[in-house]
């Protein structure tokens, strides 16, 4: 591949692909000089294949093959646009307009009605989209996308992942030519350092300082990784961009290994993320045939390849150390640093070990510079962050933000709050080794600084909304769970002190806890703090500390009263029939996942609390109001 | 897991076959143990003892330290999976939305706990973290069928559905 190449499919490609983001009149010209009338996009990510889109996409291909059109629209398989729970999502050009939760049947009608007719089928469409007066906007102008900046994201939802010459229309590997063509490795480590990228991983070290230090290493041998194994419960940032835009990550490694000086890549990526791992695979061997990866790239001279390595389900590998323990074939276990990867790492050799979200932001620095992105968020917290916006919260799915947005306007704007009317409690960060931000710090910035001085953290980027309806001392005991479960093992600190800390939260939710409590979980936490080997067990107590400090009545409430104020933890409360309001009339029984309800027709029915789970299914569904909890 | 859910190892010898060509395709290669488990896991569905020492001898490494790594990462299993394989989501979008009582639900429909098997083999009940589908919380797998959305009262149907 040469640049003349490069630069032919650009042009080849470069109106297709722009149609799609460009809208109204200025797109309705470009469709006409693409070949294409008009093009259809469906969602192919994760989110959108779990509520079928693929059939949506069959369906969609048998309806434009049946009337004779499919000629004439181009049918475009993309990642994640972000508004998952809307699922599966399908939008078409060039007019941008948005339909949520397609089905097969209704994408006939809007085969018919739509690409043939031309009449928008506006009540398929997200109903945000549509003004009362009966106007339509594009998905980009709606709540959830005007306060957003993708960069990271950029491609997401834009185009074809499984198609290297999309990339290319959208500069893809333009970066790279620059890169081998033009500046010294220095000079790249150098604008890395200057746009002020901090890694995505969680830890936000800056990227720049990182690959300084690799290259700078001594030795012949030198590897890249890529860290995609998202242990984070919850988050799905990586997965997304691997899925909608696998190249941007390639480019960004091949960057790299020119910089750091490097022949040899590594991609570690879950192996419960198949889509994912298909795509890269997709992508990696389209790249060595259009001589972007293997031996002399780009006709630099440079040689650098990647290998997929995947993880097979340890949250603590997603350590570094631990991450490139893993690859090298054995159990997953921290080792003590210094000496850093930087130095000594995959094979004992000098390692150069990013985030994909990370790696996703390096074409667009080297493209418009370092200054461009270091012009965009907080003074210490630079670019934007990609978020997994989940929990309790009406737009679940993947937003990007300029560092220093508040989480109020993710939240209440972005999100569109918090849904069937319940009253915002807390945002939990960081995952594992966060905390919760409670109601009345809603309008921090977020940034890496603003986050940790709440105690909570930035994290991965997951972003888990609670309602009035979780318990924190639950959630706190959903996190030490996880985290007792992902325990190497390898120190005692956090063998033993997570188990611990779990115990004590066991009892205080089983309603035996004890003022003393409280205290013996603070010590245990700075034991670990300051004596586990890697961050896992160093962070694991964050979130039981930060609950204890924002909603420490709930914890007294717990210890003191034996009542859970929020209804969850089961053994401090009960569901039981009034007999006297009870007809009889079976429902309840019927509906009980496990069986827990027995009584006759017509006669008062009782609940076998030892079997109840607690689900409430009953209470929602008898409809005599005889069912209580207490 | 309790004792008499353990199924005598019964490996055919294509499946043997197939194991060998792994164990030399990575046999020389630096960190192949990993993958070579999750193929052979791929071939006989788990990691039965019988295969970890036939990786262990083929690729000059201790029994030991197979069974090191077989027992360290979550993805593999050294026990028999069902004909069919719920999964139920404990990632924390799921969680905070009740996913917990989506797995008693399943449990107490199959009588067995999570990370077992049913007598007769039909059903595995596992929990897993995330599998990407967080806008659809709580989540559940039935083999590659993504069930989301989902209510405690909906678990026995579905279920019953994959008993043909
Ligand atoms: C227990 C634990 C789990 C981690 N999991 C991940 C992960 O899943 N993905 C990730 O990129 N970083 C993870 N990290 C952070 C990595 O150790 C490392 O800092 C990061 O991959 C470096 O890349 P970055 O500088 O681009 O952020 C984890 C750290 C710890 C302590
Ligand atoms: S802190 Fe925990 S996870 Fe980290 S090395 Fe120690 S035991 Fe292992
Ligand atoms: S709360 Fe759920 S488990 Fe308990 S009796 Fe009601 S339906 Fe059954
Ligand atoms: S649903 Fe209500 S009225 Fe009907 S049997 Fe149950 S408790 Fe009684
Ligand atoms: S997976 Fe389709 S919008 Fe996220
Ligand atoms: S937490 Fe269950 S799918 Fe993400």
């Amino acid at each position: 591949m040469t640049i003349e190449e490069l630069n032919k499919i650009k042009a080849a490609k470069a109106d297709i692909v722009k149609v799609r983001t460009i809208i109204a009149e200025e797109g309705e010209k470009l469709s006409k000089v693409t070949g294409y009338r008009k093009q259809v996009l469906v969602c192919g990510g994760t989110g959108c294949q779990s509520s079928h889109s693929m059939e949506v996409l069959e369906a969609l291909n048998a309806e434009l093959a049946a009337k004779g059109i499919a000629d004439e629209i181009l049918v475009v398989r993309t990642g994640c646009f972000g508004l998952c729970s809307l699922g599966p999502i399908v939008i078409v050009y060039p007019e941008g307009t948005f339909y949520a939760q397609a089905t097969p049947e209704g994408i006939k009608r809007i085969v018919d009605e739509h690409l043939i007719e031309g009449k928008i089928c506006t009540d398929l469409l997200y109903q945000e989209t549509v003004h009362d007066d009966g106007s339509i906007i594009s998905l980009s102008e709606t709540n959830f996308y005007k306060k957003q900046m993708r960069i990271a994201l950029r491609n997401c939802g834009v185009i074809d992942p499984e198609d290297i010459e999309e990339y290319i229309a959208t500069d893809g590997y333009q970066a790279l030519y620059k890169v081998l063509t033009s500046m010294t490795p220095d000079e790249v480590c150098q604008v890395v350092l200057d746009s002020g990228l901090r890694g995505r991983g969680g830890a936000g070290f800056p990227t720049g300082r990182k690959w300084m230090f690799t290259k700078d290493a001594p030795g012949e041998v030198k590897y890249v990784a890529c860290n995609a194994d998202e242990g984070d419960p919850g988050a799905f940032m990586d997965r997304s961009i691997l899925e909608g835009d696998p190249h941007a990550v390639i480019e960004a490694m091949i960057i790299a290994s020119y910089a750091v000086g490097s022949h040899q890549g590594y991609v570690y990526v879950r192996a419960e993320y198949p889509v994912a791992v298909h795509r890269l695979r997709i992508a990696l061997d389209q790249a060595r045939k259009y001589g972007l990866l293997g031996k002399n790239i780009l006709g630099s001279g440079h040689d650098f390849d990647i290998e997929i390595r995947l993880g097979a389900g340890a949250f603590v590998c997603g350590e570094e150390t631990a991450l490139l323990t893993s690859i090298e074939g054995h159990r997953g276990e921290p080792r003590p640093r210094p000496p850093f990867p930087a130095v000594k790492g995959l094979f004992g050799k000098p390692t150069l070990l990013n985030n994909v979200e990370t790696y996703a932001n390096i074409a667009q620095i080297i493209r418009n510079g370092a200054e461009w992105y270091s012009a965009i968020g907080t003074e210490k917290s630079k670019g934007t962050k990609v978020f997994a916006l989940g929990g309790k919260i009406t737009n679940v799915g993947l937003v990007e933000v300029p560092m220093g947005t508040t989480l109020r306007e993710i939240i209440e704007e972005i999100g569109g709050g918090i849904p069937d009317g319940k009253a915002f409690k807390a945002a939990q960060t960081g995952g594992p080794s966060g905390g919760c931000i409670p109601a009345e710090h809603i309008d921090t910035p977020i940034d890496y600084e603003s986050l940790s001085a709440l105690g909570s953290m930035m994290g991965s980027g997951g972003l888990i909304v609670m309602d009035e309806d979780n318990c924190m001392v639950d959630v706190s005991k959903f996190y030490l769970n996880f985290t007792a479960d992902e325990s190497c093992g390898k120190c005692t600190p956090c063998r033993v002190g997570t188990r611990k800390l779990l115990q004590l939260l066991e009892k205080i939710t089983e309603g035996k806890g004890e003022p003393e409590d409280l205290k013996k979980i603070r010590d245990l936490a700075t034991h670990m703090k300051s004596s586990s080997l890697c961050a896992l067990g160093q962070s694991a107590p964050n979130p039981v500390l930060s609950t204890l400090q924002y909603f420490g009545d709930e914890y007294l409430a717990h210890i003191n009263e034996k009542k859970c104020p929020s209804g969850v933890c089961k053994s401090l409360l009960h569901y039981e029939i009034i007999a006297d309001k009870c007809k009889g009339c079976t429902l309840c029984a019927r509906k009980c996942p496990v069986s827990a309800i027995t009584g006759t027709v017509k006669e008062a029915h009782v609940i076998d609390t030892d079997k109840c789970i607690k689900c409430g299914v009953c209470i929602g569904n008898c409809k005599f109001g005889a069912i209580v909890r207490k | 897991m309790t004792e008499k859910n353990v199924i005598p190892f019964q490996g055919t010898p294509e499946q043997e076959a197939q194991l060998k060509e792994v164990i030399a395709r990575y046999h020389d290669q630096p960190g192949g143990l990993m993958p070579a488990l999750q193929e052979a896991q791929g071939i006989y569905g788990y990691l039965p003892v019988e295969v970890q020492r036939m990786i262990a001898d083929g690729m000059n490494v201790s029994l030991s330290e197979v069974f090191g790594v077989a027992t360290f990462y979550s993805q593999f299993s050294l026990t028999p999976k069902g004909k069919h394989r719920i999964s139920v989501c404990l990632g924390t979008a799921c969680y905070v939305k009740g996913s917990d009582k989506i797995l008693e639900a399943v449990e107490a429909k199959l009588g067995i706990k999570s990370g077992e098997c049913t007598p007769d083999g039909m059903f595995s009940i596992d929990s897993c973290r995330c599998v990407g589908a967080c806008g659809l919380a709580p989540v559940m797998l039935v083999d590659d069928d993504v069930y989301g959305k989902l209510k405690p009262e909906q678990v026995a149907g579905i279920i019953d559905s994959y008993t043909e």
